[in-house]
């Protein structure tokens, strides 16, 4: 394409333009598509988020974590207990948030020591016992002492606010009138940002190169003098600390949340962002985690095209999601098992053939010439 | 005082003794060879002197500090690295990353380092990334760098193998059978190879199949045979030693 070719040449340009369109983008999908629209971009970030975050602990260490979404609700609770009515604190959300993130982190630690000796199958199945136990005590811990108020969820959790501006109501700015959407939009963009600062450092790093050799060949990675439990401790701290950010984010957002929106099909969500993608690349976990949070709103329109044309809803959308969802990781297993944007490593480890076979091609046309 | 102390070491497996009160000594600047029939425990002596395995019994001490029954990659630290039998590279990362590996050990960047990426953080990275230039030019692969490990033909990956263990600074390497599987002018290259190792510094222990490369390179060679230490001495001597041919060749009684 001409203007990818220009632009690649340009790439200061090319940074002002993504950066003018990222600022734009709530108000033209707000004009464009509906207000509603602009609260699927927030959660779309906070999927970013998510999915920048586990990438860290699967993509880069190769370690499966099938509970990941255990530490977005530990970051949400904390974030919950400590600025809502529920126990009458109203701490700041500059306090709260990192409080959150280093609970989640900590988890991650406590989650990782046991599941040390693990790897695969098995360590996916502790995970994902992990995250169930965390979603079934936030379920529960109602009584005797009412802590998380059990199924009913927590709510009038305080928004995000700085000095009297609170990022939950509608502010008129230089004449435009700016609601909570595109507010929330603009602080989980510097977030999304901030993560993605620091993934990037990470992955190339003496860090991130201790990962990759564990992901590749744990026992060759020791024999190399790599600290196995530390390095792999160290990635589960890493994207449980970026999961607990954004439960905060999310509880703040929401102003309410319960044990709900927890689940296992969260954490098996959050995972297909990233296989979808492209494991272990950050643009291509981006554009997973943005597919996969708008997709399934869009499909919501097939309900109403549904009624235009058969005058009923033959099929509920939420059914077709799941049907949708299962014929596109298929598909995606057997035609594209790098994702959709991988990095270009990981392209080549998985069409190694192509290329030595155009290479032979390529000799075989010379002897023919 | 040696350089490697192995003093009586013993592994049992369950009721199966793999090794039985081996002991050797590997001199500062040596060559030295470690052969036998297949099964004798080589493989398993190399295991337990780098940290794979515990030790059921006996002592290895490196420079005199003990090494056995300790995590791998303290065994790494202390300056004693290895390669494995069957390869065991990073087969997804290109060959100069699977080198850079090899200086995680001898380097410092944590997490605030890997993100503020500070002067000196940037200042190890380059340092990191020429020691692996040079290593990957040291084995013959200064063209290969960017290729994936995995992708590289089978003797350059024996070699790779060589340069990301040395990436660790080791004091002792030991190669775990380096020219298995290379035809004869590969072996003799190899053979120069290690000459020009231990030239450079390097103690080198090798376990060898090879019984001629053995002989010519090495400057002592022990013999085990069923997990015990038959004899050792000069390749001479070794071969010429009763207990060595009876083992090779089977014995008449």
């Amino acid at each position: 394409m001409p203007i990818v070719n220009y632009l690649r040449a340009r790439p200061r340009l090319a940074l002002v333009l993504v950066a003018v369109l990222l600022a734009a983008l709530p108000f033209l999908v707000g004009a464009g598509l509906g207000k509603s629209w602009v609260r699927v971009l927030d959660f779309a970030l906070l999927y970013v988020m998510l999915a920048l975050g586990l990438n860290i602990v699967v993509g880069y260490a190769g370690l499966l974590d099938l509970g990941y979404v255990a530490f977005y609700a530990l970051g949400a609770y904390l974030y919950a207990w400590l600025a809502s009515p529920h126990f009458g604190l109203h701490l700041p959300f500059w306090a709260v948030l990192p409080l959150g993130a280093l609970l989640a982190g900590v988890f991650g630690v406590l989650l990782g020591a046991p599941t040390l000796r693990l790897r695969g199958d098995y360590l996916a199945i502790v995970t994902l016992g992990f995250g169930e136990i965390i979603r079934i005590f936030m379920n529960n811990l109602n009584a005797p002492v009412n802590i998380t108020n059990g199924p009913q969820g927590m709510n009038l959790i305080d928004p995000i606010a700085l000095g009297g501006f609170a990022l939950s109501k509608t502010h008129q700015i230089f004449g435009f009138s700016v609601s909570n959407a595109h507010l929330y939009y603009y602080l989980f963009l510097a977030f999304v940002l901030l993560v993605m600062f620091v993934a990037l450092r990470l992955q190339d790093s003496r860090i991130g190169r201790a990962w990759a050799a564990i992901r590749e060949d744990e026992l060759a990675a020791s024999a190399m003098g790599i600290d196995t439990r530390n390095v792999k401790l160290l990635a589960f701290a890493m994207g449980a600390t970026f999961g607990g950010l954004a439960g905060g984010l999310f509880a703040a957002f929401q102003g309410f949340i319960s044990p709900e929106s927890f689940g296992l099909m969260e954490s098996i969500m959050i995972l297909c962002m990233i296989v979808l993608g492209g494991m272990g690349h950050i643009p291509g976990v981006i554009l997973g985690a943005v597919l996969l949070t708008v997709l399934p709103e869009a499909l919501r329109y097939v309900g109403d095209l549904q009624r235009a044309v058969l005058g009923h809803v033959a099929v509920d959308p939420a059914d077709l999601r799941m049907l949708l969802f299962g014929c596109a990781l298929i598909l995606m297993m057997l035609y594209r098992p790098e994702g959709l944007w991988p990095s270009r490593q990981r392209k080549r480890e998985l069409h190694a053939e192509d290329e030595v076979a155009a290479h032979e091609s390529a000799s075989l046309y010379d002897a023919r010439g | 005082m040696a350089l490697l102390e192995v003093d009586r070491v013993g592994k049992r497996f369950g009721g199966l003794a793999a090794l039985d009160e081996v002991s050797l000594k590997v001199e500062q600047g040596e060559i030295y060879g470690l052969i036998g029939p297949n099964g004798a425990g080589k493989t398993t002596l190399f295991n337990c002197m780098t940290g794979l395995y515990g030790v059921s019994g006996g002592a290895v001490r490196l420079d005199g500090r003990a090494v056995h029954n300790r995590a791998p990659h303290e065994v790494v630290r202390q300056g004693f690295a290895r390669t494995f039998q069957n390869i065991r590279l990073f087969p997804n990362m290109s060959a100069l990353e699977n080198v850079m590996v090899g200086r995680h050990v001898r380097s410092r960047a944590g997490v605030l380092g890997a993100v503020l990426r500070g002067a000196r953080t940037r200042a190890e990275e380059a340092a990191i990334r020429q020691r692996a230039q040079e290593l990957l030019h040291f084995v013959g692969l200064e063209r290969k760098g960017r290729a994936l490990a995995g992708h590289l033909a089978y003797g350059e990956q024996r070699r790779l193998e060589i340069a990301r263990a040395l990436a660790t600074e080791p004091k002792l390497l030991a190669l775990d059978e380096p020219v298995a599987g290379m035809n004869p002018s590969e072996r003799r290259q190899m053979a120069e190879f290690f000459l020009k190792l231990r030239d450079s510094g390097v103690t080198l222990l090798l376990i060898e199949h090879d019984v001629k490369l053995v002989m010519g390179v090495c400057d002592r060679v022990a013999v085990l045979d069923y997990g015990r230490k038959i004899a050792e001495g000069t390749p001479d001597a070794v071969q010429r030693d009763p207990a060595v041919i009876a083992a090779y060749l089977g014995s008449e009684t």
